[in-house]
């Protein structure tokens, strides 16, 4: 189990790696955790393990009827005439039926409550996994792969949920099987009893080994396949490219060299999987066989009847099946151990951004934020300062423009405001109150964020406008759509604010996209709004009636504004330079040109064509 | 804080009446005919080649069926003939033991052949299929490209084809089952009829149950399976989406959303669960009949002497076996059906017909083509009756530098995909070097004409593999060349393992700019002699946007450039400016003649827009008029 968890460490990248490297006491304190999880349904649970014994020691009394009646009709116990025999196979009859219609209803009802914990287990596991995701801050969430995480939470949790349905049922069933069985068995005849559980301890073993080396193999198939799937889902993309490079043929060869690396491993585990069953077939009709010849020199002997023999036959069959499947459950013990370990790994990762013990709710009155000597650096202690001594003040109604070189930490600064992040030194305010002491749900609501990638979710337009306030009524999402110069493409479409966006919804170009992101923000109707780069992909006309359109809105609030255009910051009542983390430069556009320092160097950059132009003009 | 919204706060103690968690994508068709000749022959083609090694397989589960049904027969004989009070006899003892010693061996051998040769036939298969689907889609036709997502054609892809390898497994194995079916009967029926008939007579009774159940679970199962990808949906949804759902504060609402997919997911898991597991009463019910009949009636026969008592064990062997080929063989219908649903799938793909093709007698455009481009009269549209260019000419000189440029709409990035020919015009000629791109090998054309698209798509792999995409013969000092000329050498440099760095899924760790810097590298090392370039649109920090123009300068050196322009400069830039609207050249001239003229071109420049695709189709019209008017 542990040299498996070692061995599928490297198949999966990410933070939780590590995790992989769980030693045998952690992933039996998993499995613990797991049953206690499972234990919080003691009635179903109950049920269930009753059920399982009631239903296995059924099963064991099915041979010895089988026996007793082939008996019974030699009429060996039979001292009376052929009415009486006659009479007592009718009796064994009966019981067998009622034996019969009794195991299938406990087996029915061991299945279905197993299952049924599972799922139970599976759904608050669902709930708890869901709810962190989306309270974990983005410092987790830059670091883990969306894949891992999805995987994750599909994946690792259904390992999780199987566990008491694969795992710690089957271990009641075949201990009951094995273990009153072979007391039976032994006890009505010693050599035939151990012969007829010969197969078992093989065919446990080959299962088992098996089981193990199918999973190590499982994992190393699906990163295989799982390249296929990238090869094909990019080339399909990407096909223009394909195509105006005429690579088909490239795009080809490597398809094939995926192909054939998950096609021999794929046959690799045919004849895994085949070597292992036919072998168990093997053993278990060979030590059939044994009891055959054994057991019929035996009754040959007299010493057992016909019916005794049939009687170790019979169970033989019945314990064929469990036996061959306890491979499963080892492998369940195993897949449960790591997959657990990684989800709860998850489940207790600490948020390093939360309400504070005694948060109280934010009061915006005026809405004036302040920059105190902020500094921030990503990861704690390592690494350069992103940001270092930021300090500034913006009152209701006023507008700040933050520009720089890519990579100042412009946008960092736009993130420590809702507190995305938290800032390592210094402080900031609004009306006085510290973010880091009020509570995120009020912070969060007085501070509205458009961001530069704009994700839309797959639903309507509307429902994406209303994305933060859901009850909101048509009227308020139409002016925010006004607002955002949106309104009047979205009544335009066929099917107006009902359209379906997102990944799976009409394409918006990047522009449109950009402004359904601001008609969302200002739903939320923040006293704090921060544009972070989100009209890069809209031109500067509309950018301009937006800025037009939203001056009365703007009026008593304070508006910052992150951008590489000079064009769309220039108005700012006062503009902050940025490098390397630090203010080189403040003040309004005209005081910042006068300076003629990197502000003006900029804006001589952006401007220059605009000076051609006017050159060409007049050439013209 | 006073607001300055008129309208009143809604109640937010509801139900949220415009939210959703997750989306849902309408299911396709899951289970088909269950027999449909055509489909089972395009399927049986890719078997075809496979034909010797199924037909073995198919043995092999023939003689596996008979050895399984022959252990209980040889079980009878040894207590009949061999150790029955009365009838003992060592050397018929010892001769059934090594009888089934012999058995035993042929049936590893079979049962090793049988699964192993099936399993790695529909391995192969599998592999096949999906490949032939692959490479079709490399050569069928753009529009049916643009037409289908992505995300449809890999469900075919996997989905498909894999349900295909399940019904190539399972075909085989229900050949044994039905095999393994009536030699259960037959072996009955002959060891005794009577007994036989009776004990048979509890068969159908599984049949009409299974007849009432199987739709019934079915939807259950499909309920179970559809609320499973719902919740998933969502839950994939909200990881990608975390951060916007954190500064919109949505948590609470999406987790009480949430919560009612898992629930409905949940439920319809138990019932799903309910109904597979209320077959197993049903069934031991009917084996403890069947057996409980052979003990009653089959025990007085013996008591009577009327029947052998290794008989009664053989009938007790079987019957525990019976239940399991029906209840196998229902299953698999419901496998068929699946199939028969994705085989229909897997051969709409493989219909798409190809419609450019290579000509026969097409030749290969030499390397030492002058590099002009000309459209003849050109008309193309994608849906019939609804052109996108009218008739269209124009000539781009070799060496010259032409931008096109024109609204949303216009035909600007048809104009482009034509001169690489991923459609055929409808009417009018469309020439490169002086000869009709029909003409040509396609792979000689795609060799002269690098395209540069606005998204600039890179694949996973290294910047170097990303580089030399087209010309993977390339040398590491002919990709840094390339690099440094068009600026993105340095920053390339920065990046952990330099020209080695692995991109992520479409270049995701590189800034926009930086892609196409990449992509314009790419093209420089294609080293074609016309470049296509559709422009990026998106605004780019002014330092990137320099570097941009810098190497766009570079690589339209020396060669024929049909430029889809975006931004003033490079439209400034152009020897040549063609002005396209609703599919047909309105103007064409320089920058300096164009503003002369006054025409469309002039006032689209004068809005004072950075881009012209960013103009409201209202405002061209507008515009359109004015300019008639004067």
């Amino acid at each position: 189990m542990h040299k498996d968890a070692k061995g599928n460490a490297p198949e999966r990248g990410g933070s939780f790696a590590h995790v992989a490297e769980a030693s045998w006491g952690k992933g039996v304190s998993t499995l613990i955790r797991i049953m206690r999880m499972t234990l919080r349904h003691p009635w179903q649970v109950t049920i269930t393990i009753v059920s399982t014994f009631i239903a296995a020691t059924l099963q064991l009394f099915i041979p010895r009827l089988l026996g007793r009646a082939i008996d019974q009709a030699q009429g060996v116990m039979a001292a009376g005439g052929g009415a009486v025999a006659e009479q007592a196979l009718w009796t064994t009859a009966l019981t067998l039926l009622v034996v019969s219609i009794l195991r299938g209803l406990f087996t029915m009802a061991q299945n279905y409550y197993g299952e049924a914990v599972g799922h139970h287990t599976g759904y608050e596991l669902r709930l708890a996994f869901y709810e962190k995701i989306q309270r974990l801050s983005f410092s987790f969430h830059d670091k883990v792969h969306t894949g891992d995480l999805i995987t994750l939470g599909l994946l690792d949790l259904d390992g999780v949920r199987m566990f008491f349905a694969t795992g710690v049922l089957r271990v009641v069933l075949l201990s009951v099987l094995i273990g009153v069985g072979a007391y039976l068995l032994i006890s009505t005849d010693l050599v035939l009893g151990l012969l007829s559980l010969s197969f078992v301890p093989f065919v446990a073993w080959r299962s088992s080994v098996t089981q193990l080396r199918l999973r190590s193999t499982w994992l190393t198939l699906q990163e295989r396949l799982s390249v296929l799937s990238r090869v094909m889902d990019e080339n399909l993309g990407g096909i223009r490219v394909v195509r105006a490079f005429a690579a088909q043929r490239h795009e080809l060869a490597k398809f094939d060299r995926a192909k054939r690396s998950a096609l021999e491993l794929a046959n690799e585990r045919v004849d895994i999987r085949v070597a292992n069953t036919s072998a168990m077939n093997f053993s278990f009709l060979a030590a059939m066989g044994l009891v055959l010849w054994f057991g019929g020199q035996k009754v040959i002997a007299g010493e057992i009847s016909v019916g005794t023999l049939a009687q170790f036959l019979t169970f033989m069959t019945i314990l064929q099946m469990p036996v061959r499947q306890l491979g499963l459950m080892v492998n369940s013990f195993a897949r449960a151990s790591t997959c657990g370990t990684r989800l709860f790994e998850l489940l207790d990762t600490e948020l390093d951004i939360e309400d504070a013990p005694d948060a109280k709710d934010l009061v915006v009155n005026d809405g004036v934020l302040r920059f105190d000597d902020v500094g921030f650096r990503y990861d704690g202690a390592g690494g350069r300062p992103a940001l270092s001594g930021i300090s500034f003040e913006a009152k209701p109604g006023e507008t700040i423009g933050i520009v720089g070189p890519p990579g100042s930490g412009k946008s960092t600064i736009a993130h420590l405001i809702p507190r995305f992040y938290d800032a390592t030194s210094g402080a900031i305010t609004i009306d006085g109150q510290d973010i880091s002491k009020v509570t995120l749900r009020s912070l969060r609501k007085a501070v509205g964020i458009v961001q530069q990638d704009a994700f839309l979710f797959t639903t309507s337009i509307e429902n994406n406008i209303a994305y933060g306030n859901p009850w909101a009524r048509e009227t308020r999402i139409e002016r925010a759509a006004e607002y955002a110069q949106l309104h009047n493409y979205i009544i335009g479409l066929p099917t107006g604010y009902t359209t379906i966006v997102g990944e799976r919804g009409a394409s918006l170009s990047g522009g449109q996209r950009q402004r359904l992101t601001i008609a969302r923000s200002l739903m939320l109707r923040p006293s704090v709004l921060i544009f972070d780069d989100s009209t890069a992909a809209v031109d500067a006309g509309t950018e301009q009636r937006i800025r037009a359109a939203m001056k009365r809105f703007a009026r008593d609030r304070v508006t910052l504004i992150i951008s590489h255009r000079l064009s769309s910051l220039m108005h700012a009542d006062q503009i902050l330079f940025i490098e390397s983390g630090r203010i080189v430069e403040r003040g309004t556009h005209e005081e910042l040109l006068a300076l003629g320092g990197r502000y003006h160097a900029l804006h001589d950059l952006q401007l220059r064509p605009e000076d051609e132009r006017a050159a060409a003009q007049g050439a013209a | 804080m006073s607001t300055t919204n008129d309208d009143e706060d809604e109640d937010t103690s509801g139900r949220p009446t415009k939210a959703v968690v997750g989306s849902h994508r309408d299911e396709e068709e899951v289970f088909g005919k269950v027999y449909d000749p055509r489909i089972v022959r395009r399927i049986w083609s890719f078997v075809a080649p496979y034909r010797a090694r199924i037909f073995l397989s198919v043995a092999a589960v023939l003689v596996f069926t008979l050895t399984q049904l022959a252990i209980p027969l040889v079980i009878r004989y040894a207590i009949d003939h061999g150790m029955a009070p009365g009838r003992i006899d060592r050397s018929i003892m010892a001769w059934t033991t090594a009888i089934f010693a012999a058995i035993i061996l042929v049936n590893y051998g079979a049962s090793y052949v049988q699964e192993s040769v099936v399993g790695k036939v529909a391995e192969n298969v599998l592999s096949d299929l999906r490949r032939a689907m692959f490479s079709h889609l490399q050569r069928v036709s753009l529009s049916f490209m643009d037409k289908t997502e992505v995300g449809r054609l890999m469900s075919r892809l996997q989905g498909d084809v894999n349900s295909m390898q399940e019904f190539l497994e399972t075909s085989v194995m229900s050949v044994g089952d039905i095999v393994l079916l009536f030699g259960i009967v037959t072996v009955l029926l002959w060891l005794d009829f009577r007994l036989g008939l009776l004990t048979l007579s509890t068969m159908p009774a599984l049949f009409v149950v299974r007849l009432f159940w199987l739709p019934r679970a079915k939807v259950a199962f499909m309920a179970a399976h559809e609320t499973n990808s719902i919740a998933n949906g969502a839950l994939a949804e909200g990881i990608h989406g975390v951060r916007t759902v954190q500064s919109l504060e949505r948590q609470h609402v999406n987790f009480d959303l949430y919560d009612e997919k898992v629930l409905a997911n949940l439920r319809a898991h138990l019932r799903s669960a309910r109904y597979a597991q209320v077959m197993v009463p049903i069934v031991d019910t009917l084996t403890g009949i069947a057996m409980a009949t052979v003990i009653v009636v089959g025990g007085s026969m013996v008591l009577s002497h009327r029947l052998d008592v290794g008989v009664m064990v053989a009938f007790l062997f079987y019957i525990q076996r019976f239940f399991d080929p029906i209840r196998s063989l229902t299953m698999q219908y419901s496998v068929m059906q699946r199939a028969m649903a994705s085989g229909q799938r897997i051969s709409e793909v493989l219909d798409v017909p190809i419609e450019v093709n290579d000509r026969e007698g097409a030749v290969a455009l030499s390397s030492d083509t002058d590099g002009s481009v000309e459209f003849r009269n050109v008309t193309f549209g994608y849906r019939q009756n609804l052109p996108v260019l009218k008739n269209v000419s124009f000539r781009v000189n070799p060496g010259e530098t032409v931008a096109l440029v024109g609204p949303t709409g216009s035909g600007k990035s048809s104009s482009m995909a034509l001169v690489h020919r991923f459609y055929d015009v409808w009417s009018g000629q469309v020439l490169v070097g002086g000869h009709d791109v029909r003409d040509l090998t396609q792979d000689s054309l795609g060799e002269q004409v690098a395209m540069v698209l606005q998204e600039p798509f890179l694949f996973s792999g290294t910047v170097l593999e990303n580089i030399r995409y087209h010309k993977t013969g390339a040398s590491r000092e002919e990709v840094v060349r390339a690099a440094q000329a068009v600026g993105a050498h340095d920053f390339i440099m920065e990046l952990p393992d330099g020209y080695g760095t692995e991109l992520e899924q479409r270049g995701g760790n590189l800034s926009l700019g930086q892609r196409q810097l990449i992509s314009f590298a790419r093209a420089l090392v294609a080293d074609a002699k016309i470049l296509v370039l559709d422009e990026a649109t998106a605004s780019i920090d002014s330092y990137t946007e320099m570097l941009i123009q810098k190497a766009l300068i570079k690589l339209l050196e020396g060669r024929t450039g049909l430029v889809i322009a975006h931004r003033l400069a490079t439209i400034r830039g152009a020897d040549r400016i063609i002005v396209l609207q609703n599919g047909e050249i309105v103007e064409s001239g320089n920058h300096a003649q164009l503003m002369q003229r006054k025409g469309l071109y002039a006032r689209l420049y004068n809005m004072n827009y950075s881009s012209f695709d960013d103009i409201a189709a209202d405002e061209i019209e507008k515009d359109a008029a004015v300019g008639k008017a004067t």
